[in-house]
């Protein structure tokens, strides 16, 4: 089915999310839609989807307008649509997910042998190996996207979006998506691929489209560089190049040894880690989410109280000598005040207030000490003083100190976060996804003010599920799976070995398995781009 | 998804930690029947059971026990479980909740437990303990809340929080004894009661779904109303001329040919009124559509994951508003027992707070119709016992029989009986 979009346009207030957008998806057709996040990529796929009304534009299907009030109606002309998160029912099984809002019925109940024939029937065509009774909140992430996957299929879906289907993903599930997208455009489908991606538009995409601020900003194919891509996507020159001086660790500056987590139930979050970071070295923790990372850094952090295991601080006393001190178990208040800053990974929950100032957001865990706090009172001078040197060096772009941090855009949000961790003397810093829904700039920005932290002396803990962000920054990359190091490897590991530990496989094994495949060029090609 | 869920499958039992929460409870109520019970009946008493079995041929059995030896088979009876309780945490496996057999277990625990009670507080009276009416009179006192707690369950389930049960009750009960009185005619009563509660539950869906108010602040806000607007109308209206509007009609006793000739269960299930059998239908009806039909698929859809279900083209918030109706209409309907069912006048606040362990008796019974069913006879048991035990003359105090039941919710709810879910999205409005 050929899918044209004619000046679409949306608008939520005054904010003009999609303006006049020009979009023709040709059937057999991969055709990627690549902008940053907060570009109007999602906005513009949910109006193709009817939950949301255009405010201006067509859109047509085979050459005929059609309107949809609803996501009922887009599917039954037979668009269908895998969300960023999906849309999923974790209580119920596979076979019922999919057959919701369309359910096949004999005597008034529903037929569920037909709903798992369906199932069946679509798992087989394309190889996905899914169990029609399985519940959904049982599966692994990657076979989840699979039912969201054969539920539009059942639905006969001709248009099939997929909006960031890669976010979630290990890299070899990203390589079995990319197949089975490219089985799908064989089969005639035509296919919306939402990325920011760089390197999964150049792989997979028959046709590039490039939404920068609302608007399509070019059309080009996927032989373009990842530099053209990205200057395209952010309008102006990028280096993607994270450049970074040697290493110059010093002493062990954290330590952490067998460190446990356990859940209410008794399952294991955190399985007997033991590491140690030195000052002025980046340690990344990397892995899908939801393997642990997440616990790892709260636990660290004190927001958790560990099992069995110890975190240890050693820090420089003023007389110059070492202070060590054990955290383990410690509020989060005394963590904080003995040199440890985190940025946490829900900048929007747990990162920062969002009706409070910039100003006040800038001096959270100061609040109740000098100079911000006389006689048990806000100094509002002080406040006022450390918010306009914060927003200074920080760069934050906002039209004043006292706007409310929710009125800013991601990375400015991040950078009051990141402002107020760096402004204490920190001998650890502990940064969970940091650069998580950030436009480019910010993301360099925030590198920056990073690798500047390790230049300074301090250990750096970054937790990231962003491959790119991993190897740029780490100085050692510790990768997680299912709650334990499956390895600490150096960041010049291929990019393969890391995927293959990232889904649990051991350093040797990943290497001996990528050395049989040596003589597969799209190996090779992956190694040279990461 | 979360990582507990990714890591299900690979914790080994010798990893689970051993919890020591059921053994320890079980121990605590055979301790309590062991020395409270057996330990202070005297070795010569009897304790008389009277058995009306509704039969022809078997009339009425009176049981004479002695009192101490039954006391110690049942003892005996209850540290069989609770040995087996204690031997499954020690070898971490699963004695409740996932094992069939488990549950059985639990229920032989409870049954001998309160068999230990009566026998105990019947030992050496006089007067008989009358089975069949300590049987009937539970299944009296619970249908109100079987109707309540199934009201309750399809709300939930689509994601209302309805607290306002009790007014639902309240407002069929009133509405039912007024239209029969008027008429005459107590299967208009009856007819009418639903249209009283799916007036509230409307209420509450208008302000709950469609103005995103707080579900138990607006529930609790509409008991209010029904309880101060029924009292109101009670006492001008109704008592000004109890001839046209208090005159109590009932509706007849349907006797079910066979199934009313089992011994003792026949009479107490199948010689009542059409509500009773409606109450009968509703629970069945809902246990299989609520799981099995389309509009129980796309009612949980919209209590669980909106936004899911709204990308499949279900419409949230018209789904919600329909069952949040249906569901008053259910728990008014239910209201019609106070009054014309039984061919009872109307009385000022007559639910008396059953809206709200009908509530209690869906979270006992883990969001489920029969789960509900089984905690509402439990609480209607309860709350005849006093009745019971008052007949033969036992000077246990009411209230005590009274506490029983909640303590039994308070420690399922605690997780005691195996972890239930509630409705991952109930009480949240859905913006769209």
């Amino acid at each position: 089915m050929r899918l044209e979009l004619r000046h679409v346009t949306k608008k939520f207030g005054d904010f003009i999310a999609n303006d006049a957008i020009d979009l023709i998806v040709e059937p057999g057709q991969i055709h990627a839609l690549l902008g940053e996040n907060g570009a109007g990529k999602s906005t513009l796929m949910n109006v193709l989807y009817g939950l949301y009304e255009a405010d201006g534009g067509e859109i047509l299907l085979d050459g005929v307008p059609v309107h949809f009030s609803g996501p009922g109606d887009a599917m039954a002309a037979g668009i269908g649509m895998v969300h960023q998160h999906f849309m999923l029912i974790p209580v119920f099984t596979v076979a019922e997910n999919v057959i919701l809002g369309s359910e096949p019925t004999t005597g008034g109940l529903i037929d569920i042998a037909q709903a798992r024939a369906v199932v069946r029937e679509i798992s087989d065509r394309f190889g996905f190996d899914v169990d029609p009774d399985a519940l959904v909140e049982t599966l692994p992430v990657g076979v989840q996207q699979r039912v969201e996957i054969i539920k539009a299929l059942s639905r006969h879906a001709q248009i099939l979006i997929l909006d960031e289907p890669t976010a979630v993903l290990t890299p070899q599930e990203t390589d079995e998506l990319m197949d089975i997208m490219r089985q799908l455009a064989t089969a005639g489908a035509s296919i919306v691929f939402i990325t920011h991606k760089l390197r999964e538009v150049q792989e997979v995409a028959d046709e590039i489209t490039v939404i920068r601020l609302g608007k399509v900003v070019g059309h080009t194919k996927p032989t373009a560089s990842q530099n053209e891509l990205a200057s395209m996507m952010v309008g102006r020159h990028v280096d993607l190049e994270v450049t970074k001086p040697q290493a110059t660790a010093g002493d062990v500056a954290l330590e952490v040894t067998g460190l446990e987590l356990l859940d209410t139930d008794g399952r294991v979050l955190l399985d007997d880690l033991s590491f140690s970071v030195a000052r002025g070295e980046v340690l990344a923790v990397a892995g899908v989410q939801g393997n642990g990372q997440t616990e790892l850094a709260e636990t660290l952090i004190g927001l958790r109280r560990p099992t069995a295991g110890s975190v240890v601080l050693h820090r420089a006393a003023e007389d110059g000598g070492q202070v060590v001190e054990d955290l383990t178990g410690k509020s989060v208040k005394a963590i904080l005040a003995s040199g440890v800053g985190f940025v946490p990974e829900d900048r929007g929950k747990d990162g920062m207030v969002a009706g409070f100032t910039i100003a006040e957001n800038l001096i959270l865990d100061q609040v109740t000490s000098a100079p911000f706090s006389q006689w048990g009172a806000m100094n509002m001078r002080a406040i006022a003083h450390n918010a306009s040197e914060r927003v200074a060096e920080y760069d934050v772009r906002s039209g004043s100190s006292s706007a409310a941090l929710a009125t800013l855009s991601g990375g400015n949000q991040q950078k009051v976060v990141m402002a107020r961790e760096l402004s204490r003397d920190l001998t650890v810093l502990i940064a969970s996804q940091p650069t998580r829904g950030l436009d480019i700039g910010s993301i360099e920005f925030i590198h920056s003010r990073i690798l500047q932290q390790r230049e300074k002396g301090t250990a750096v803990v970054i937790v990231s599920t962003e491959l790119n962000e991993v190897t740029a920054l780490a100085d050692r990359i510790a990768v997680m799976y299912e709650g334990r190091f499956v390895g600490i490897v150096p960041p010049d590991t291929p990019r393969h070995v890391l995927g293959l530990m990232m889904a649990g496989v051991s350093y040797d094994d990943a290497i001996a398995q990528s050395q049989g495949h040596e003589t597969d060029p799209g190996e090779i090609m992956e190694g040279i781009w990461q | 998804m979360s990582t507990a869920v990714l890591l299900d499958d690979l914790v080994t039992d010798h990893m689970r930690p051993r919890s020591w929460k059921l053994p320890i409870a079980l121990s605590v109520f055979t301790l309590a029947a062991a020395f409270g019970f057996a330990g202070t009946t005297s070795s010569t008493a009897i304790s008389q059971v009277a058995i009306v079995t509704g039969n022809r041929w078997l009339g009425t059995i009176n049981l004479a026990l002695p009192s101490l030896t039954s006391e110690i088979v049942l003892v005996a009876a209850m540290l069989c479980v609770t040995g087996s309780a204690w031997w499954a945490s020690a070898t971490r496996t699963t004695a409740f909740g996932k094992v069939r057999l488990g549950s059985w277990m639990g229920i032989i625990f409870g049954t001998c437990f309160v068999a230990s009670f009566l026998l105990w507080a019947v030992a050496g009276r006089g007067a008989s303990l009358q089975f069949t009416s300590l049987l009937s009179g539970a299944l009296f006192l619970s249908v109100p809340l079987i109707f309540g707690a199934m009201a309750g369950t399809v709300c939930e389930h689509v994601g209302v929080i309805n607290v306002s049960i009790e007014g639902q009750l309240l407002a069929g009960a009133f509405l039912a004894a007024v239209v029969g009185a008027v008429s005459q005619n107590p299967w208009l009563g009856l007819i009418s009661a639903p249209v009283a509660g799916a007036v509230i539950g409307a209420l509450l869906a208008l302000f709950a779904v469609r103005y995103w108010v707080d579900h138990i602040i607006v529930g609790v806000v509409l008991n209010v109303l029904v309880t101060g607007l029924t009292s109101y109308l009670f006492s001008t209206v109704l008592t000004r001329n109890t001839a046209v509007f208090s005159a109590t009609v009932k509706l007849p006793k349907w006797q079910i040919p066979v199934l009313s000739e089992i011994p003792v269960i026949g009479p107490v299930l199948f010689n009542q009124n059409a509500l009773v059998y409606l109450m009968y239908i509703a629970v069945i009806a809902l246990q299989i559509l609520l799981f099995k039909s389309k509009w129980g698929l796309r009612l949980r859809a919209c209590g669980e994951h909106p936004r899911a279900a709204d990308t499949v083209g279900i419409k949230v918030n018209r789904t919600r508003v329909l069952n949040t109706i249906l569901g008053g209409a259910i728990a008014g309907l239910g209201g019609a027992y106070f009054t014309v069912a039984n061919g009872l006048a109307f009385g000022k606040q007559m639910s008396a707070g059953r809206g709200y362990i009908a509530l209690a008796a869906m979270i006992l019974g883990g969001w489920k119709p029969k789960g509900a069913l089984v905690a509402a006879l439990l609480f209607g048991f309860a709350d005849n016992l006093q009745n019971a035990l008052g007949v033969v003359g036992v000077e246990v105090p009411s209230q005590f029989m009274l506490m029983a039941p909640y303590l039994v919710t308070i420690f399922a709810v605690a997780g005691l009986v195996g972890r239930v879910r509630p409705p991952a999205m109930e009480g949240k409005p859905y913006k769209g």
